[in-house]
């Protein structure tokens, strides 16, 4: 069982972990996610592959806990295992080199940016990642992606941090200015709204644009058919023909009633778990 | 001396009025004196052509005759060494186009029950015998196998007691294939399942939940890296189809597949004490009229839904279910609309299911499958009020494997291609079996798959026949 070597309170909500995972650190990509199930009885959920190493055999996830099972996951120490772990699953996102990519993160989904980032600079692409939240102290991972990027636009709603405003102003910013910082790609990980907005920001000037769609899943294998979405007029799997998708095509309404599902059932579990707590033999 | 009595002892089982609300076992099983009792219908015949119907050939007069004499633990040994999977067989076979539509008895009477014998003797084994002493190889091979659905473990079994060194790699969390995620349990106890996969570690059989071979791990690292001396596959036909028409994205209706694995795999009627949901309205619609469809339609009954309607554009007569579960279906309140053909779904301004619109239909001329085609009826178009529409019209292979693995041929249908006999692919030492390679069949017919490639592989390895 894949067991935790490493937990950071990222913010009260979303929390990082290294576990070892020898075989999906190998074979893993940037762009591509797991399914865990954290109890007996429990729920596959899918989470982004945020970071891997090979030599390590450690991957690295970040969990945004808003409900049942991310509060479960959240609530682990190292040490401790997770019950079921498996992956890679879905497809590495796929860039023409030599371009400006700039990586739109917003929530969990900046953090998907770090190894996504670090191999498109890597082979020499011009990288910059334009990152959001509503206050400084909840931007996830500043210094890591740093790191990993030619430029780090901070935004915040607030201007207590870098760019006042949401990401997808800053983002229209570097599309109308200068030739060099105008993106050649962008790819946008985040809420559904954030990934919509971004998409009718690039959709004027055609930019190419890819949104990591995160429906509800259950197998990620394509066996159960849950996580289909509509792009371009065809239905697609989420977990076998994506998770990435062009951002202009996809139907977002659809996409986003259908996250909506079981909002009271989740609402439900949230509410038992509060009762009950979180007990660690189960 | 075998007694003449027309009909089968009939199958104890629970009022359709109680079982239809809960998920425990239809049928009770015989007693030992029902299976006594029906055990004496069988002739013993000169030419027991009931074995030719039985794709794994098991010696059917010979097991029933031991059934009669009384000794139990002959034919509990009689039965698994034809077919490993006795207890579950015995429950899902399609006995009536099987062994029993065979059996001379047919001519004149019903035929003997031999399917709820073959339940009975593998129940008394799976009670009254210890498991297994467990047990290490005795060959240096190791051999993988990539599916826990019951061709890949029956393969196995069979391996491992040939002395072999078989790890089975299954993508999802639990054993079993379409015998954990799909069959419910009132159909299929999934007790039943987990003694068979306890008695498969004991032969030493090591089964690794969670890997995905051609994502996780590929079908070359597996002879390159983990010096694997042989593969089956039997990754099954997991992929569901869609129809195509519109509204089938709108909230409230899924796969027959999605709708099974959230019961099966995931406990949804536990829930909230098992996590994941599924939300079941007063009136579900299925789409469909094979096995799949009824174990919908009837787990549907059981999450609460108060109408149960099948939707099938041919006629009873070209419904592939069982025959059992069509009368258990009907006794539970399943209404049936048959020449009916969904065209569309329809919903409410929040997206959720309000109603199915269909087209009556007439039967025309044979097709290519022999079935007589259906012909929709102008101007017939009307709407089913519903609130959840599950499809189950079929599934196909999945491709993540192929995909990955260059060399194994495939049918235009994403079948892998095998030897009927071996199971041998295209590929040296990779062979295949079930569902994978015929497309969506049987439970016994991805066992005698996996039983006939386990013997070709050990062929091919030691030279021995
Ligand atoms: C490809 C993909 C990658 C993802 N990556 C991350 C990540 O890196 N970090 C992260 O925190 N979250 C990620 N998510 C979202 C995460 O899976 C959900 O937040 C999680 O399933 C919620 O489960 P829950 O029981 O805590 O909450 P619930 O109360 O069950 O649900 C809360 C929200 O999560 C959605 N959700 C519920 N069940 C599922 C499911 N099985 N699959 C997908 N969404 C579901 C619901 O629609 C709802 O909006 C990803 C989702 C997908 C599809
Ligand atoms: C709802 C339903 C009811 C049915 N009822 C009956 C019945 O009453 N009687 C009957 O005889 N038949 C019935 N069938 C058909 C029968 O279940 C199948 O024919 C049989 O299970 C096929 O066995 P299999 O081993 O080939 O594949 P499966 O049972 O499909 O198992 C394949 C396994 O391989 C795994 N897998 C797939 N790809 C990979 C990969 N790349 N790496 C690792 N693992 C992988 C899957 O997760 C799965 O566990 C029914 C089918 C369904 C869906
Ligand atoms: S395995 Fe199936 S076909 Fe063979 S005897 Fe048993 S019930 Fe009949
Ligand atoms: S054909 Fe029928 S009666 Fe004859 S041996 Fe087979 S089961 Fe018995
Ligand atoms: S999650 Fe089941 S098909 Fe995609």
């Amino acid at each position: 069982m894949p067991t935790i070597v490493e937990k950071r309170v990222l913010t009260p909500i979303t929390k990082l972990f290294r576990v070892e995972a020898p075989l999906i650190a190998r074979s893993a990509r940037p762009g591509q996610f797991l399914i865990v199930r954290v109890r007996e009885g429990g729920e596959r959920i899918p989470l982004t592959i945020a970071d891997y190493d090979a030599a390590t055999g450690l991957v690295t996830i970040v969990v945004q806990e808003v409900g049942a099972t991310t509060r479960r996951l959240g609530a682990l120490e190292p040490g401790e295992t997770i019950l079921d772990m498996v992956g890679p699953l879905g497809n590495a996102i796929e860039l023409a080199p030599g371009g400006h990519v700039v990586g739109v993160g917003g929530g969990f989904g900046s953090a998907a940016l770090l190894c996504l980032m670090r191999a498109l600079r890597r082979r020499g692409d011009h990288t910059t990642i334009v990152m959001g939240a509503r206050r400084a102290d909840l931007l996830l991972l500043v210094d890591e992606l740093r790191a990993v990027c030619d430029h780090l636009e901070l935004c915040t709603d607030d201007g207590s941090v870098g760019f006042k405003g949401f990401v997808t102003q800053r983002l229209q910013q570097l599309i109308d200015g200068d030739s060099p910082r105008r993106p050649d790609h962008v790819v946008a990980i985040g809420p559904m709204p954030m990934m919509r907005a971004v998409a009718e920001t690039t959709r004027p000037t055609g930019i190419p644009t890819l949104v990591s769609m995160d429906p509800v899943m259950i197998d990620g294998t394509g066996m159960c058919g849950g996580c289909r979405i509509t792009v371009g007029g065809e239905v697609k799997f989420a977990c076998v023909d994506g998770p990435c998708f062009d951002a202009h095509r996809v139907d977002f309404d659809e996409a986003m009633r259908r996250t909506k599902m079981y909002v009271r059932e989740q609402e439900a579990a949230l509410q038992r778990l509060e009762t009950e707590g979180i007990c660690h033999a189960g | 001396m075998p007694v003449k009595r027309a009909n089968k002892t009939p199958m104890p089982e629970r009022p359709a009025g109680i079982r239809s609300h809960d998920f425990r076992e239809v049928n009770e099983g015989y007693s030992l004196a029902h299976a006594a009792f029906e055990a004496e219908r069988c002739l013993r015949c000169q030419d027991p052509v009931c074995i030719e119907g039985c794709p794994v050939g098991i010696p059917i007069p010979d097991f029933i005759h031991a059934v009669a004499a009384g000794d139990l633990p002959g034919a509990a040994r009689q039965l698994r060494e034809a077919n490993p999977l006795p207890a579950i067989c015995g429950r899902v076979c399609p006995q009536e186009s099987q062994c029993e539509m065979l059996c001379h008895m047919v001519k004149r009477f019903r035929p003997v029950a031999i399917g709820h014998l073959e339940r009975y003797v593998a129940d008394w084994e799976r009670m009254e015998t210890p498991l297994p002493e467990p047990r290490t190889p005795t060959r240096a091979e190791k051999i993988a196998v990539i599916g826990a659905g019951p061709a890949g473990l029956v393969c196995a079994g069979e391996l491992a007691r040939l002395g072999y060194a078989v790890t089975v790699y299954e993508a999802l969390h639990a054993p079993g294939g379409v015998l954990r995620y799909g069959i419910p349990e009132f159909r299929l106890p999934k007790e039943i399942l987990d003694w068979e996969i306890e008695v498969l570690r004991r032969l030493g059989v090591e089964i690794v939940c969670n890997v995905i071979i051609g994502k996780t791990l590929t079908l070359d690292a597996l002879f390159d890296d983990y010096g694997f001396a042989a593969v089956f596959v039997g990754t099954g036909a997991g992929l569901p189809a869609f129809l195509g028409i519109p509204g089938e994205n709108l909230n409230g209706v899924f796969s027959a597949n999605e709708f099974l694995t959230r019961i099966n795999l995931m406990r949804a009627y536990d829930f909230p004490a098992a996590d994941t949901p599924l939300k079941v309205g007063r009136r579900v619609a299925v789409i469909g009229a094979g096995n799949t469809a009824m174990d919908a339609i009837r787990s549907a009954m059981r999450m609460g839904a108060e109408e149960a309607l099948i939707v099938y554009r041919r006629s009873e007569k070209e419904m592939s279910a069982r025959v059992e579960e069509y009368h258990h279906a009907i006794e539970e309140g399943v209404q049936f609309n048959w020449l009916t053909n969904p065209i569309e779904i329809l919903g409410d301004k929040e997206g959720w299911v309000t109603g199915l619109k269909c087209q009556r239909m007439r039967l025309g001329e044979p097709d290519a499958s022999g079935r007589a085609r259906p012909v929709p009826i102008e101007g017939s178009e009307f709407v089913l009020p519903v609130d959840n529409v599950v499809l189950a019209i079929g599934t196909t292979p999945n491709p993540l494997l192929i995909k990955t693995a260059s060399g194994l041929e495939t049918t235009r249908r994403g079948c892998l291609v095998a030897e009927e006999t071996t199971g041998q692919t295209s590929r040296r030492r990779i062979y295949a079996g079930g569902d994978a390679v015929t497309g969506a069949a049987t439970v016994i017919l991805a066992a005698g798959a996996g039983k006939r490639a386990a013997r070709a592989i050990h062929a091919d390895l030691s030279g021995e026949h």
